[in-house]
């Protein structure tokens, strides 16, 4: 029991000295129900530091393309802005419409944060830096990103609101609609690693990123996965959902204090995820270019979070730069064109692996 | 190309467009001068034959040049529509160009100025049409001739209060449904919203 | 209003929806309601009046001097030329010649204000389909033209540097410099502009073949300005019946047949080339003189009716000044263009969806106080 456990999680020495010290000190089943909790929590709190500077990289980044500065005075360089404004959400008035369906209403939220927390756990952030290393790793993160769906159905629903229920099914069609290029752009890289155990595809990895292996079908599908990531999170220029020069604010209009506060932070940690997942796929997720920094485990993470935030940028750049699509136009772009594609790719790349004509270093 | 036009225009003068216009309203009392000439009175002619010697206007339309930029057209209520067709469809005038329409309280009568312009000749022309009915003026819509006159029409009946005859939509514009009054007359009062000097 | 009662699925059922008089689309306080069957747009019912001022009631108390004051809040992006109409009109009826000095100058500030409304709807129109950034860049140029207006008038926005029989002050000596300085940094500014949006493959797709006006509508629904030029309808009051310094003046008027909302767009931005080019015709020839004529203390119209047309930059505002002789006109109607513009909303967005409505508002191009009065 203890054998299978050990090789399910999967820690750094120094955490490797904590996992002993618990085992030591408590009964086995204990000690595994108390590392799990330890392990949730720190995932928590790396999600809420990292939603919160997201947000406050996304206002500066905004502010960098439309000429001005953006938060400057809540702490050094804005530093604090965010905080301030979890603090403000935390401390408003829970409105609440006397129509809506109270349970479905206050459902909502959780479905969205409940789903991108749970994809956070299986990302490789170093060489033994990761909470959950299943052997179906790919699988679960689609699996588990559609599951977000619902809150954003649920929300727009419950709201007794003709507006949120615009924004919501808007978005629960395009989400369905771009799920499929999401997933069938990583099946094309799946094609070279032939697994889809996320260290396995790392491992894969040290011969040279996967970009690279797969050259021109690679290229491809990951900008067929950029677009599709990007509409997957509902943002612009596929943020028709909560337009805001159209509907007020979409699915989200009713909902105010914390609970907004998780749709909105859920946005940003998709989009972070979206990115992660780009990284470990397409980039070498914690592989340094060319081995440079190999000997050295634990610089891996910032060689992941580099790579993510690069990719984090590039989405907030078509953020602010593109106007955004119709509804119909949206959908016209997957099922007519990033589809079709997408499976020619798949073909082109099934040639490729099987005439063994990957860049290998 | 057809877009860039030739901005010198083919003006029709304003004596042109008075015979024109007048021709389209002949005057039946004109019929009546000559026989009137002979005799100081018919049972036929009107109170407007006191002074045979006067001069009777050919047509029933009022022409009037004087005070404006613009050759003024008074119209009778009954003849107004016809003669707003006419004048659109007609291929010498063409006025197409309904560029303002306006409620006027004359003090005794109500009435409505047509400014109209033609877009191929670019003369242009005023209409004035009065009704004496304070109490429940009428007169007929131009919204079927040019669909500008929509929504100017229901400003003139939020402020002035004359009703336009198959309107398809006259509900005040402006104003809440409840207003009381027609606040562009001279005569109404509103003690709180009037500042008065 | 009623509602039908729905038992079953929403979707094919027509519903009402509100965009009511504080949303982020509208430019200005304007209520639509909105009957919409799924995503298409059955029927579009403009309600108005919220701030209606009745600005036309005020002019028959005030005198011609306080008038020209009133006309700047009617459409607060074109003040100048608002000013100008009233301003034209008096003087036309006094037959009061104004020295060249000031017809040069009322014509280069008019198109200033022109190219500044136009930055504005550029930006807002950008941000209305949903490309955020456009907004600040719009602005930033519209800086540059309200310092020059804040050191000449006194005011960024309403104006009133006209007054019947002239100007209120002479131009500040950094008039000319600064302004020749704009039209330099402009020119670079409209091609980034275009780079920015006019060539993004989906701000074309959200603008081409919508909201389609043909011609003959145009003329019959009374639409002026970039809304009747981008159906073909000639209709640039500039270019028919000259005002202050125009006739001396050589430019192009912007024409384009499709009548969808990527014409009208296009129409505007050919429209601050015009402008450009005007005001670099006269900036360097004006005519030294006098920047007034002196008039009575109490201006007083004889008996009559007047009219007078001028390009804002909506489109033709027309004053409509009846006179009986005294202080006071006895009946003034504003012709404003907004009121006609807006009324081929309803024709025009029927059977579109709402992202059209929005694409379409955003070409039209209304400012709401300007309809209201």
């Amino acid at each position: 029991m203890t054998d299978k456990i050990n090789t399910m999680y999967i820690a750094l020495s120094i955490t490797k000295n904590i996992h002993d010290w618990l085992f030591s000190v408590m009964p086995e089943g204990a000690a595994s129900i108390v590392e799990m909790v330890l392990i949730a929590l720190v995932y928590l709190a790396v999600f809420a530091v990292a939603g919160l500077y997201l947000v406050l990289l996304e206002r500066k980044v905004a502010a960098w393309f439309q000429l001005r500065i953006g938060p400057n005075r809540v702490g050094f360089w804005g530093l604090l802005q965010t905080m301030a404004d979890a603090l403000k959400l935390v401390s408003k008035e829970l409105t609440g419409t006397v129509k809506a369906d109270k349970f479905l209403y206050n459902l909502a939220p959780y479905f969205v944060i409940v789903s991108s927390l749970m994809a956070l756990a299986v990302f490789p952030f170093t060489k033994e830096f990761q909470a959950f290393d299943i052997n179906i790793g790919i699988f679960f993160l689609i699996a588990i990103s559609s599951i977000g769906v619902i809150g954003i159905l649920l929300g727009g629903w419950a709201s007794n609101n003709k507006f949120a229920l615009i924004g919501a099914m808007r978005s629960g069609v395009q989400t369905i609609s771009y799920e499929l290029s999401v997933g069938l752009s990583l099946l094309t890289m799946i094609l070279i690693t032939g697994s889809l155990q996320l260290s396995e595809i790392v491992e894969v990895q040290k011969s040279g990123w996967l970009i690279v292996q797969g050259h021109i079908p690679a290229i491809i599908a990951f900008m067929i996965y950029m677009i599709a990531g990007t509409a997957e999170t509902n943002r612009a220029p596929f943020d028709m959902v909560e337009a805001e020069s159209e509907l007020g604010a979409g699915f989200h209009t009713e909902y105010s204090g914390m609970k907004f506060a998780y749709f909105f932070l859920a946005e940003f940690i998709n989009m972070f995820i979206i990115a992660a997942i780009a990284t470990t796929i397409f980039f070498g997720a914690w592989l340094s270019p060319f081995g440079i920094t190999e000997s050295i485990p634990w610089l891996g993470v910032f060689w992941f979070l580099g790579k993510t935030l690069v990719l984090v940028f590039l989405m907030m750049w078509f953020r602010w730069t593109f106007p955004r699509l119709r509804i119909d136009q949206l959908l016209t772009l997957e099922w007519k064109y990033l589809l079709p594609i997408n499976l020619i790719n798949i073909v082109i790349m099934a040639i490729i692996v099987w005439l063994k004509l990957t860049i290998q270093f | 190309m057809d877009l860039m036009k030739d901005y010198k225009t083919e003006v029709m003068t304003n004596e042109a467009l008075q015979d024109l216009i007048g021709s389209w309203f002949p005057n039946p009392e004109l019929d009546n001068v000559s026989k009137v000439e002979e005799t100081t009175e018919t049972e036929e002619s009107s109170e407007e034959t006191v002074k045979p010697s006067a001069p009777i206007n050919p047509s029933l339309l009022e022409f009037s040049e004087e005070a404006s930029q613009f050759l003024n057209i008074s119209v009778k209520p009954e003849q107004l529509h016809s003669l707003m067709t006419q004048l659109k469809n007609n291929n010498d005038t063409q006025f197409d160009y309904l560029y303002c329409l306006s409620g006027v309280d004359w003090g005794e009568e109500l009435g409505v100025v047509y400014h109209l312009e033609s877009t191929t000749h670019r003369h242009r022309i005023v209409i004035k049409v009065n009704t004496i009915d304070r109490e429940n003026p009428t007169l007929d819509t131009v919204s079927n001739i040019w669909q500008t006159a929509n929504f100017h029409e229901r400003e003139v009946y939020d402020f002035f209060g004359i009703k336009f005859n198959n309107h398809p939509h006259l509900k005040r514009l402006f104003l809440t449904d409840e207003w009381d009054g027609f606040p562009l007359r001279k005569d109404y009062v509103d003690e709180i919203n009037m500042v008065i000097k | 209003m009623e509602t039908t009662t729905v038992n079953s699925n929403f979707k094919s059922e027509e519903y009402f929806i509100n965009m009511g008089p504080q949303h982020p689309a509208t430019h200005g306080v304007l209520r639509l309601i909105l009957t919409i069957d799924g995503e298409i747009i059955k029927k579009v019912d403009p309600d108005l009046g919220y701030i209606h001022r009745s600005i036309e009631k005020m002019c028959e108390r005030d005198s011609y001097q306080q008038i020209v004051h009133l006309t700047d809040r009617m459409d607060y992006l074109s003040s100048h030329i608002n000013n100008e109409a009233v301003c034209l009109t008096v003087e036309n009826a006094l037959e009061l010649e104004v020295p060249d000095r000031v017809k040069v100058i009322r014509t280069i500030i008019g198109e200033l204000t022109r190219i500044a409304s136009h930055c504005l709807w550029w930006g807002v129109s950008g941000m209305d389909v949903g490309a955020l950034t456009t907004y600040f860049y719009g602005f930033r140029d519209r800086e540059m033209i309200n310092d020059i207006f804040e050191e000449t008038c006194g005011a960024r926005l309403t104006m009133n540097y006209n007054i019947p029989g002239g100007l209120m002050y002479d131009i500040h000596p950094n008039f000319i410099k600064r302004t020749k300085e704009f039209v330099a940094h402009f020119k670079t500014k409209i091609p980034e502009y275009d780079r920015l949006l006019t060539g993004n493959v989906i701000f074309q797709k959200r603008m081409k073949g919508v909201g389609i006006l043909t011609k003959e509508d145009a003329i019959s629904f009374g639409a002026s300005g970039p809304v009747g030029r981008g159906s073909g309808f000639s209709c640039d009051v500039r270019k028919h019946h000259p005002y202050s310094a125009l006739d001396k003046v050589t430019f192009n008027e912007a024409l384009k047949t499709e009548g969808d909302s990527l014409a009208r767009y296009e129409v505007r931005i050919q429209e601050m080339w015009e402008s450009l080019s005007i005001i670099e015709q006269l900036i360097d020839n004006i005519p030294e003189g006098e920047y007034k004529v002196a008039t009575k203390a109490v201006i007083k119209l004889p008996k009559g009716e007047y009219y007078q047309k001028v390009e804002a930059a909506r489109g033709e505002l027309g004053v409509y000044i009846i006179s009986t002789g005294t202080k006071n006109p006895y009946r003034l109607k504003f012709r404003s263009p907004g009121f006609s513009n807006l009324s081929l909303l309803n024709h025009i967005a029927v059977g579109g969806k709402i992202g059209d409505l929005v694409a379409t508002m955003a070409t039209l191009d209304i400012v709401v106080p300007d309809i209201d009065r």
